[in-house]
């Protein structure tokens, strides 16, 4: 069969097909990379967040590689190895004021860490002005930066100027590109290694962050404290003899002196003997993978431990209880949301057209009226001065001493959010009812049964759709309220999200916010599929 | 109605209309008693007057509104007399209930609404039904209206004054408006709400209604998850799209006035408008998609065939007709945007700060009934907004031909 223009039907019916779905989808798009853009990627990105957990390997990346080799279940004291790195690591980190929050993450795990670090920060320098000063004191030209960017400069380093750029943007989070002015000489790394390393992490942070030059500026501590590190190796004495580069018989000069023997070890624990402890360490070594189920347990009242999961300690218990409380009240106003709904959505129904749009209105005015509004006429009526106890106060019913505590506690936050949330039950309950025939009640009655049984056999069955819809919206809504709970809730009348709320802005756990949101956001998503089964997205109406 | 109430036999007197009057005054009696502390008293006294209350409304039948009108005037005159102008707003309340209540019963009015074969069982559960429900409604409305009397406080105060129970004009005072309208404190909020509410609300307009005339047509590859992508931001809990705009929009920001040299300002002002436009699509597609169910493909079809493009038959065809879903769609993602007060919080900085934002902070520290004065005027635009939506539908059913009127 041909269509008019001579091509077969069915491949010019395809060609239709496929052009209007082109269209439809033209139309669309624009909306759907509008929401993608600011809304999915947003939730995904807290989604992200929640197992994100970089900062230990970024901010002591030598720690961590040092650390594979220790052993964590037998809790001993890491090696020598182990501490020159975290010096090293910590110095960049207390140079770029890094070390805090690494300090602040791992304090949500032990607390005492965020101290620890924070004071241990401030005293790297200490440590590394031991070996600067006999390092000055055995050859004077180590004072002078020129000296020292001479001696470090030649060719062939591009690769550890690459290595330690990516360290400093893995630390800082922040772009470290542009020319340093400085490439070390690929002698100076095989002979001096760690000490090539120091120096150009301080070249790097110099001419970038600093926007110095860096012949100009005098070496860190760290560099000190790298050559000196370099120089105890007892096989360096005999390649630094051999070596004929620029600052050579400085080199030599050193190596013929006494070096400072403070181990870094020792350093650590005279700074603060919580170095020593395994339980530092342990949570160092647990922590430091990029991605944790740490913020998931803790949102559940577990915590990550040497022998695996276990339990928080008692005190520490928070989340489950705070679950169990968002999800328990929010059953509580839901049922109060059905127990008065119900009424008034069968009045509405079975009202005649005119009478049941004017009532209609009185249902829809605190649907349309501000949320704050609502809230604070709670909180004017509610509160120990306000106008319910004002009231029962004036009659005599209550004694001026003994106010009733209608707020701040969870009585205000059901009674609040029961009013607020009422009318997204009686809307759905009312579109369901409205097409119950009222023929079957009579029918019912007509045939014996009792006004009960009519109602309870013939038109509750069939307007049970009405209370699903309406309880699943009214639950949705309840367990993700943040605005009412905050206001009228107190202490004990708080949800989830109020925690979660409370970790963004107040604790800035950011990880365990995600976490907690994450696991709301699943309860939300679970429920709204269930909507979606019973009533269908498609049929969400506003407003009657 | 008045055929009815000849048909219906008028009960007795003393068996039934005097009890039940001599018990409803008697609760007056006994809230009104309390109140000096003789709860009893006050009740026998309440009987009383519920007595002779019955028996002047059954034997002055005719004379309903007289008698109803002098009921109040005696129970205010009363009020005045034992106590002050409130008690005797009080009384003229508790008058207006009681003449009105009598009248209901001797005249069987209470039986006018159901049918002759009810018992008197059913009859009861009927107008307790009824009582139930008028008790909810005014649940639904009443703590509305402590806040708009409120506003009108002399004083500092979120209570009321004795002044103001008193009806004493010294009591009252507009200066919570004047404090409102004359201070950079909320005026700036205002206007920020006046800013970000109208570009969100026309971004989620625009695009929300593309795609909605997209997602009506016949044929759309995977429309229920994109449909389920769209509606996403009105499910997904606002805490949880506060946290992930939280996380995303500053890195964002900060990218913004790094790289395109834009003042934090404004890039503000860009955050919290785009993450109140995406807040907002959700109600433009169930709007619009709404209507256009309703919508009669044929006129298209016609358009077309008398050589319009379908640019032309959009605006001159479709457009008119699907516009009073569109404008309240629109209004429904203003109102999202204008009292929407988490995700500015997370993702505004003090410079938008939002009428929304100053209430909430305002009610956390409880700083001034100033709120309770920007709050009479957030229902005053919200009745205007109501009323605007219910117009509007109205308008749709009766263009679509669904309205039975």
């Amino acid at each position: 069969m041909l269509a008019a223009d001579g091509t077969p039907l069915k491949e010019s019916l395809g060609r239709a097909l496929r052009r209007q779905k082109i269209r439809a989808l033209a139309l669309v798009a624009p909306l759907l990379l509008f929401v993608l853009l600011t809304f999915v990627i947003p939730i995904v990105s807290m989604l992200v967040r929640s197992v994100e957990n970089q900062i230990v390997s970024d901010t002591l990346p030598g720690t961590v590689a040092a650390l594979s080799s220790w052993d964590r279940q037998e809790g001993a004291t890491p090696s020598e190895d182990v501490f020159q790195n975290l010096f090293f690591d910590m110095f960049n980190a207390a140079e770029a004021k890094e070390h805090t929050k690494l300090g602040t993450r791992l304090n949500y795990e032990n607390t005492g860490l965020a101290s620890l670090f924070r004071t241990s920060g401030r005293s790297m320098d200490d440590i590394g002005e031991v070996f600067q000063d006999a390092i000055e004191d055995a050859d004077a030209r180590f004072e002078d930066g020129a000296f020292w960017h001479e001696m470090m400069s030649g060719e062939g380093g591009d690769a550890l100027v690459a290595d330690r750029r990516a360290r400093w943007e893995n630390l800082t989070g922040e772009p470290m590109s542009g020319d340093i002015g400085y490439v070390p000489s690929q002698d100076i790394i095989v002979l001096l290694p760690e000490t090539a390393a120091a120096y150009t992490d301080f070249a790097i942070w110099t001419a970038i962050e600093d926007n110095d030059v860096v012949a100009e500026e005098d070496p860190w501590e760290a560099v000190y404290a790298a050559l000196a590190v370099d120089l105890r190796d007892p096989s360096r004495a005999a390649a630094i003899a051999e070596y004929s580069g620029a600052g050579a018989d400085a080199l030599q000069a050193l190596t013929a002196t006494e070096m400072p023997t403070l181990t870094f070890t020792d350093a650590f624990a005279e700074m603060d003997e919580d170095w020593l402890t395994p339980g530092v360490w342990q949570t160092v070594d647990v922590y430091s993978s990029n991605y944790t189920s740490g913020y998931f347990l803790n949102s559940v009242d577990r915590e990550l431990t040497v022998d695996g999961v276990e339990a928080r300690p008692e005190n520490e218990r928070l989340y489950i209880k705070l679950f169990g409380r968002t999800l328990w009240m929010s059953l509580i106003i839901t049922s109060s949301c059905i127990l008065l709904g119900y009424p008034v959505a069968w009045l509405l129904a079975n009202l005649p057209v005119r009478t049941a749009n004017v009532l209609m209105i009185l249902v829809l005015l605190p649907f349309w009226t501000s949320l704050l509004v609502r809230t604070s006429a709670w909180k004017v009526l509610l509160q120990q001065q306000g106008v319910i106890n004002e009231l029962l106060v004036w009659l005599g019913f209550v004694d001026d001493a003994n106010r009733l505590i209608l707020m701040n506690n969870s009585t205000g936050t059901i009674i609040a959010m029961t009013h607020i949330l009422l009318p997204f039950m009686i809307l759905p309950l009312y579109s369901v009812m409205k097409t119950v025939p009222p023929t079957y009640l009579r029918a019912a009655k007509s045939l014996g049964a009792t006004n009960w049984t009519a109602f309870w056999r013939v038109y509750f069955p069939q307007s049970v759709p009405g209370i699903g819809a309406g309880s699943i919206l009214v639950f949705i809504l309840a367990i993700g309220y943040y605005i009412t709970p905050e206001i009228v809730g107190g202490t004990d009348g708080v949800f989830i999200s109020n925690r979660i709320a409370y970790h963004i802005s107040r604790s800035l756990n950011w990880g365990l916010a995600a976490a907690l949101g994450t696991i709301l956001l699943v309860l939300v998503l679970a429920l709204y599929w269930v909507y979606d089964q019973i009533v269908g997205i498609d049929n969400v109406k506003l407003g009657g | 109605m008045s055929k009815v109430q000849t048909a219906l036999p008028r009960p007795d007197l003393f068996r039934f209309t005097m009890p039940l009057m001599a018990a409803l005054a008697a609760m007056f009696g006994f809230v009104g008693g309390n109140m000096v502390a003789q709860p009893w008293l006050g009740a026998v006294i309440g009987a009383v007057i519920g007595c002779a209350i019955a028996w002047v409304a059954e034997t002055n039948l005719e004379k309903r509104t007289a008698v109803r009108w002098g009921v109040i005037a005696v129970l205010a005159l009363a009020g005045l007399i034992f106590g002050n102008l409130g008690t005797a707003v009080s009384g003229a309340l508790i008058g207006a209930v009681l003449g009105w209540a009598a009248y209901w019963l001797v005249r069987s009015d209470y039986r006018a609404a159901v049918p002759i074969y009810y018992t008197p069982g059913q009859t009861l559960w009927h107008n307790t039904f009824k009582f139930i429900c008028g008790l909810i409604f005014f649940f639904l409305v009443a703590p509305l209206i402590p806040v708009m009397w409120l506003s009108f406080n002399a004083e500092d105060f979120f209570t009321f004054t004795p002044e103001m129970l008193n009806f004493q004009a010294e009591g009252y005072s507009l200066k919570h408006y004047r404090n409102f309208l004359g201070t950079d404190e909320w005026m700036v909020p205002l206007k920020n709400s006046l800013i970000i509410a109208p570009i969100a609300t026309i971004i989620s307009v625009s695009l929300g209604t593309l795609a909605a005339i997209g997602l009506s047509q016949s044929h759309v590859p995977g429309r229920r998850a994109i449909m389920a992508i769209l509606i996403s931001p009105m499910i997904v809990p606002l805490i949880i799209s506060a946290t992930g705009m939280f996380f995303f929009y500053a890195p964002l920001g900060n990218w913004l006035e790094a790289n395109l040299g834009l003042s934090q300002s404004f890039v503000g002002f860009v955050k919290v408008i785009l993450a109140h436009a995406v807040l907002g699509i959700p109600f433009v597609i169930i709007t619009v998609t709404a209507t256009l169910v309703g919508f009669d493909r044929s006129l298209t079809r016609a358009a077309a065939s008398m050589g319009a493009d379908p640019v032309r038959t959009f605006f001159q065809v479709q457009m008119p007709l699907i516009l009073p879903g569109v404008i309240s769609g629109g209004l429904f993602a203003f109102i999202t945007s204008f009292d929407e007060v988490v995700v500015v919080l997370f993702v505004g900085s003090a410079q938008q700060q939002t009428l929304p934002w100053q209430m909430f902070t305002g009610l956390r520290e409880q700083i001034s009934p100033t709120i309770l004065a920007a709050a009479t005027i957030l229902v005053i635009i919200s009745i205007l907004l109501l009323t605007t939506v219910e117009l509007l539908r109205r308008r749709s059913e009766r263009l679509r031909g669904l309205s039975p009127a």
